[in-house]
């Protein structure tokens, strides 16, 4: 009987390429994706030294941070965006990369086309120079950012040097109550095990509250893994990752015998993890962060803290500095939050369940006249299917903008910003201090929330929202 | 590479935990496409006040840090982003070690390959240096070789580093020109898990 093995020791084992004596390990990287931010400088390198990409066909490139969301058939305003797009562009064509261009109808978000497409498979490893590659690992596979000079290395030899991260089990028991979203147990879990909690490991989501989350919920709590630190997150495929992935583009030919193979991926009953933690999913309430980094959160039905309330030195001093800029008062009711924008898009939130989500809570309902709302799906397809369920119709009857895909508000690389002082409710994953713009102030919720803020103009529970379907 | 060996420097103390990649290098300065130039850039947001002219109230900007070249932080250093944006207007700036209780993951392997050494302290030491940084211009030595670090009045740590990142750093590897050493091993892989052969 062999030692009991962990998803991601099984993945890891698979794709050590050498273990050279004084050298971290070499592993294999399965598939790359390549986006315009973080790629020019790593095809300029290959340039420079005469070398090649190593493996065309497993790298895969769309720009979506700097594209406008706006009327694609205008040139890009920014002159200084659109040299960094055709810089991709050049250097899809020199090196010979797949790119789904701007006016591809399959480009979007690299986060959200990779699964869509079926390139993310189970057992999998995969990079991109982006830290909400973790998304990836919702299907099984071992998915992690990478910088750019790493970028490089992997575009050169298909292989990247890692010491082998630790395992950090996060057990969700019992169930979700009606209404909490995959967003808020994410949110929460960051809350308990704080920004740094997964530094140097790897998290795999285990217990019945994950089991049972849709593929794409399980994107959306795999994809802020790196918000609390971690190197990556992964889920144990099962039938819901093999009914996703069944008839998509990428998916293998013998798809029976590729299911039979990642059906052997689950981690083994009794396998080691280096740290556990246990939570019940019943507690967790629809979540709405208050301050300037993810694990500042709390519950929608309970007030801003006050930072004398906390525990270390450093938590009270990063809380009164994180008031400070967001211009709350403790003791504040959240529900009393006045917003003046709302974003829902990014790789966090930005797929066709969310985009239901979101309008199932607007159906019947005006966006508040206080606040500028807006919708911006995750790719061309997610945009696409919302338009032919009539999604598009909901949101712009109430009031939303209905944009193009792209990465967007969540970083402001495009026009799509907060100026000074505004408020936002978004769907996003980061709510550091500038992220959606200068001096913009970030509160990250689910759709559901983010939808039903816009209509009245402040944060409100959910669980007593009067839904109009 | 820029080869690491021994440094000495003046400290810049920033006296802040969660210290994101947004704020080292806020993203409407990413899209330029060279690794060059980051550097005026570095901290903007917190730098500089909204007519252009630097905020006195910033740490960096006193006048006796001009030409620091050792970043003292809080806990959880470079979190965020992976963009190696981060490291690079470090660099430029002039940084070329950065001492914090702990670090992100990606920042502090993006840090190795551009030849800053990001160095894990105790948070008690980490306090100990603010501590003796307050007093005005502060120098340390970061000896890599030895691994460790101290100062001319007594303070003294050995620190903890990767084998392999140490070696790179003091020769200045080039990572790619070494894995390539590996290239029949990298074949191998590939043949004995069915990737087609070029």
């Amino acid at each position: 009987m062999s030692t009991p093995r962990s998803l991601l020791d099984k993945i890891w084992d698979q794709h050590v390429v050498c273990a050279p004596d004084g050298e971290q390990p070499l592993i294999y990287i399965d598939l790359h994706l390549v986006h315009e931010v973080t790629s020019p400088q790593a095809f300029e390198g290959l340039r420079l030294a005469g070398r090649k990409v190593r493996r065309p066909e497993r790298t895969f490139a769309t720009p979506d941070h700097n594209v406008p969301t706006t009327d694609r058939r205008l040139p890009i305003a920014d002159p200084i965006s659109r040299q960094q797009i055709d810089t991709l562009r050049n250097n899809c064509r020199e090196f010979g990369v797949r790119l789904f261009d701007l006016d591809d109808a399959d480009q979007g978000i690299v986060h959200v086309i990779g699964p869509e497409m079926g390139l993310t498979q189970p057992g999998m490893t995969i990079v991109c120079g982006d830290s909400h590659t973790a998304t990836h690992g919702a299907l099984g596979a071992l998915a992690f950012g990478i910088g750019t000079s790493e970028v490089e290395h992997v575009l050169a030899t298909q292989t990247l040097r890692q010491s082998k991260p630790k395992s950090l089990e996060l057990r969700v028991d019992g169930e979700l109550a009606p209404g909490i979203t995959a967003k808020d147990l994410v949110l929460y879990l960051i809350g308990k095990i704080s920004t740094e909690g997964g530094t140097g490991s790897v998290i795999e989501y285990t217990g019945p509250v994950i089991r049972r989350l849709s593929m794409e919920q399980r994107m959306t709590v795999c994809n802020m893994s790196i918000e609390a630190g971690a190197r990556a997150g992964m889920i144990a495929p099962d039938a819901t990752t093999f009914d996703y992935l069944r008839g998509r583009d990428f998916a293998p030919k013998d798809f029976d015998a590729a299911v039979a193979r990642w059906k052997q991926l689950a981690s083994d009953p009794g396998c080691h993890y280096d740290r556990v933690e246990i939570f019940n999913g019943g507690d967790v309430v629809p979540q709405v962060t208050w301050g300037t980094n993810p694990a500042q959160v709390v519950g929608v039905d309970t007030t801003v803290p006050d930072p004398a309330s906390l525990e270390t030195a450093a938590d009270r001093d990063s809380a009164t500095r994180a008031l400070d800029y967001m211009g709350l008062a403790a003791g504040t009711k959240i529900v009393d939050i006045p917003l003046d924008r709302v974003f829902i898009g990014s790789c966090t939130n930005s797929r066709i369940e969310d985009l239901r989500e979101a309008a199932r809570v607007v159906r019947g309902h005006r966006v508040s006249s206080n606040v500028n709302a807006m919708v911006v799906p995750g790719s061309g397809r997610v945009k696409r299917q919302a338009e032919a369920e009539g999604l598009d119709r909901i949101f712009v009857e109430a009031g939303f903008e209905w944009r193009e895909a792209g990465c967007s508000m969540c970083l402001g690389m495009n026009p799509d910003t907060l100026s000074v002082g505004e408020r936002c409710a978004s769907t996003s994953n980061r709510n550091f201090e500038g992220r959606q713009g200068k001096g913009g102030r970030t509160h990250l919720v689910s759709p559901s929330m983010a939808a039903a803020a816009a209509i009245t103009g402040h944060f409100t529970d959910i669980r007593g929202w009067n839904y109009q379907d | 590479m820029e080869p690491f060996t021994i440094h000495t420097g003046v400290v810049a103390a920033l006296d802040r935990a969660n210290v994101d990649t947004d704020q080292i290098i806020p993203k409407q300065f990413l899209k330029r496409i060279e690794r060059t130039g980051f550097g005026e850039f570095l901290f903007f947001d917190w730098r500089f006040l909204p007519d252009g002219s630097p905020d006195p109230a910033f740490e960096l900007n006193a006048p006796e840090l001009a030409g620091a070249s050792i970043l003292l932080a809080r806990r959880n250093f470079g979190c965020g982003s992976s963009r190696e944006h981060a490291p690079w207007a470090l660099g430029d700036y002039g940084f070329r070690v950065v001492i914090a209780p702990t670090f992100a993951d990606i920042f502090y392997s993006n840090c190795f390959q551009n030849g800053i050494l990001p160095i894990r302290l105790d948070e008690a030491d980490v306090d100990e240096l603010f501590r003796r940084s307050q007093a005005g211009p502060y120098r340390l030595t970061v000896d890599l070789t030895t691994q460790t670090i101290r100062d001319d009045a007594g303070f003294s740590r050995p620190f903890e580093i990767d084998a392999f990142r140490r070696r790179s750093l003091l020769e200045g590897l080039d990572a790619i020109g070494l894995t390539l050493q590996h290239e029949a091993a990298i074949d191998e892989w590939e043949r004995s898990h069915g990737v087609a052969q070029a």
